[in-house]
């Protein structure tokens, strides 16, 4: 059974409503906390997994670990990964006399261990990981990118290759460079020195 | 407006006056629909906290006319088993009530489309109507949520009927007429020096009346907290289920030219109208001001508070707004009898 509740109880509970006014009358005046997305966009989403990208050699960044040893394309349960291995250089048959095909077994040259075309289309990836997981090179890690909006189904057909080629032309510069600038710190206190 | 009676061969003047009325009327309650759902939509992401529509047009300002025109392009069909007329005669019986009740509100000190000596009283019957709306609607969609919908939207809406008069009343004894210029006229004009213009407003001399008009107008309107008809969550969509494209247009835009005609009557009776506080700038801007100032404290109050039950919706009306306006109406009656003051004439 309720506890039936005075007047007095009952017309004092109706100040709770000015009390709600002045929380969403507060609410109005402060500032949005959305992120106004496209006009701001987030900055420490360093966790988020996004679609797959290459990741570069250490020494040479804009070229990728892949050994196109086609795991990720045979594994991948949507089938949106496609690898074409870079082809063997043409042989050079003109220098060759007649005599020697028959005596000599000359071997093909091998196909260097690199991809000429990496591509991934995200319209159907499932973002399952299992590419990431069989990877024995470790050449594929996720990206940090959120912001996928497109007009087209083109739009999400990603060529990884370009892509780390671009990241790597935009990456600050590797180690060289440091040891350059500490190199240039004892010359440029050596002038220094001079002028005094 | 004589010439151009004459010029039109003879034309009666008060009919031209009433059919420019009426097409300014509609132009502005059509403006309106699409200015109102705009803020809405903004007043209510910013109560949020985000900044509502804002790609389309400078701010979201063109957001309502292209959803108007995405509502236009819908498919119109009548569900099956239902009563064709009956089904489209629902949406224009909402709508076409809001004409009539707009030509007695005087928007200016001459601005008024009709002055009807009865003025409150053609609004309030015509008020009626919408009623009938809602239970056409829900009967005819042949769905039994409509119908439970309908059945509740009825109650409501016949249920807040009774306050709402019974506070318009209280205001009526004060001043002696129903006729809505003369009301906002004796608003302006204080008859103690110390009264200016502000204090002579009726929202001073009859409060209870006002909340338990403005109580009544959100009930009349389905606006929350007493939106049950509506609920989204609870009923899909009440009433208006079974419409699509237009027709739910049409409700919704009858919803918010409502929503300017209380706000244009709670103006004229309590807050005086076209009179300006300080006395010296009266004009229809302050009218236009003071009934935006309204429809914005509506939609602070639906996203305030959270949706009545419809037991405590019902309760509301018969064991508190009932018995308040009736004692507020007898002692304003006791009140202007007995002490005959100039205060309360």
């Amino acid at each position: 059974m309720r506890k039936e509740k005075t007047l007095c109880q009952k017309v004092g509970r109706l100040w709770s409503l000015m009390v709600g006014l002045k929380v969403t009358g507060k609410n109005f005046v402060q500032p949005q906390i959305t992120v106004h997305y496209p006009r701001q966009t987030v900055d420490n989403i360093s966790t988020f997994k996004g679609h797959i990208q290459l990741v570069g050699k250490p020494k040479e960044p804009s070229v990728p670990k892949c050994i196109c040893c086609m795991l990720c394309v045979t594994s991948c349960p949507s089938g949106c990964i496609k690898v074409v291995k870079t082809k063997p250089p043409k042989e050079d048959t003109s220098k060759d006399a007649p005599g020697d095909l028959q005596t000599e077994k000359k071997e093909p040259p091998k196909a260097p261990k690199t991809p000429s075309k990496w591509i991934l289309d995200f319209n159907t990836c499932s973002l399952c990981g299992t590419c990431a997981e069989v990877c024995p090179v470790k050449s594929i890690e996720y990206s940090c990118d959120v912001y996928s909006a497109g007009f087209s189904r083109q739009d999400f057909v990603y060529d990884l290759l370009d892509d780390l080629k671009v990241r790597a032309a935009a990456a600050p510069a590797p180690k060289k460079a440091e040891k350059k600038a500490s190199a240039a710190e004892p010359a440029v206190a050596k002038e220094e020195a001079k002028a005094e | 407006m004589n010439e151009l009676s004459k010029t039109l061969g003879g034309v009666p003047v008060e009919f031209l006056h009433i059919a420019i009325g009426l097409v300014a009327l509609a132009a502005f309650v059509g403006l309106n629909a699409v200015l109102l759902v705009w803020m809405e939509r903004k007043v209510a992401g910013h109560f949020q906290r985000r900044p509502g529509p804002f790609e389309v047009g400078p701010h979201g300002l063109l957001q309502t006319i292209v959803d108007a025109v995405k509502l236009i392009g819908k498919q119109i069909f009548v569900p099956d088993g239902a009563d064709k007329m009956l089904f489209w005669a629902a949406p224009f019986l909402a709508f076409l009530p809001v004409f009539v009740t707009l030509l007695p509100i005087p928007w200016g000190e001459v601005i008024v489309a009709h002055e009807v000596n009865l003025g409150l009283l053609l609004i309030l019957a015509f008020a009626g109507i919408g009623v009938l709306s809602l239970c056409l609607a829900g009967w005819s969609s042949n769905n039994k949520w409509s119908l439970l919908g309908a059945a509740r939207a009825v109650a409501q809406s016949v249920a807040y009927e009774i306050p709402m008069l019974l506070s318009v009343l209280a205001v009526v004894f004060v001043t002696g007429t129903l006729n809505l210029s003369e009301i906002v006229s004796s608003q302006g004009t204080g008859t103690f020096s110390w009264e200016g213009s502000l204090f002579s407003w009726l929202i001073f001399k009859q409060p209870l009346a006002a909340i338990i008009y403005f109580v009544c107008a959100l009930a009349e309107t389905n606006r929350a907290p007493f939106d049950l008809p509506e609920a989204e969550s609870e009923l899909t969509a009440g009433f208006h289920t079974e419409y699509s494209g237009m027709g739910f247009g049409l409700f919704f835009l009858a919803e918010y030219a409502n929503m300017i005609v209380v706000s244009g009557v709670a103006t004229a009776l309590f807050l005086g109208g076209w009179n300006s506080p300080f006395g010296a700038t009266s004009g229809p801007w302050w009218f236009l001001a003071k009934v935006y100032v309204l429809i914005f404290v509506m939609m602070w109050l639906r996203w305030t508070y959270p949706r009545v039950r419809f037991d405590q919706l019902l309760n509301i009306a018969w064991k508190w707004l009932i018995p308040l306006a009736i004692a507020n109406l007898l002692l304003t009656a006791l009140l202007v009898k007995v002490f005959s003051h100039p205060l309360y004439m």
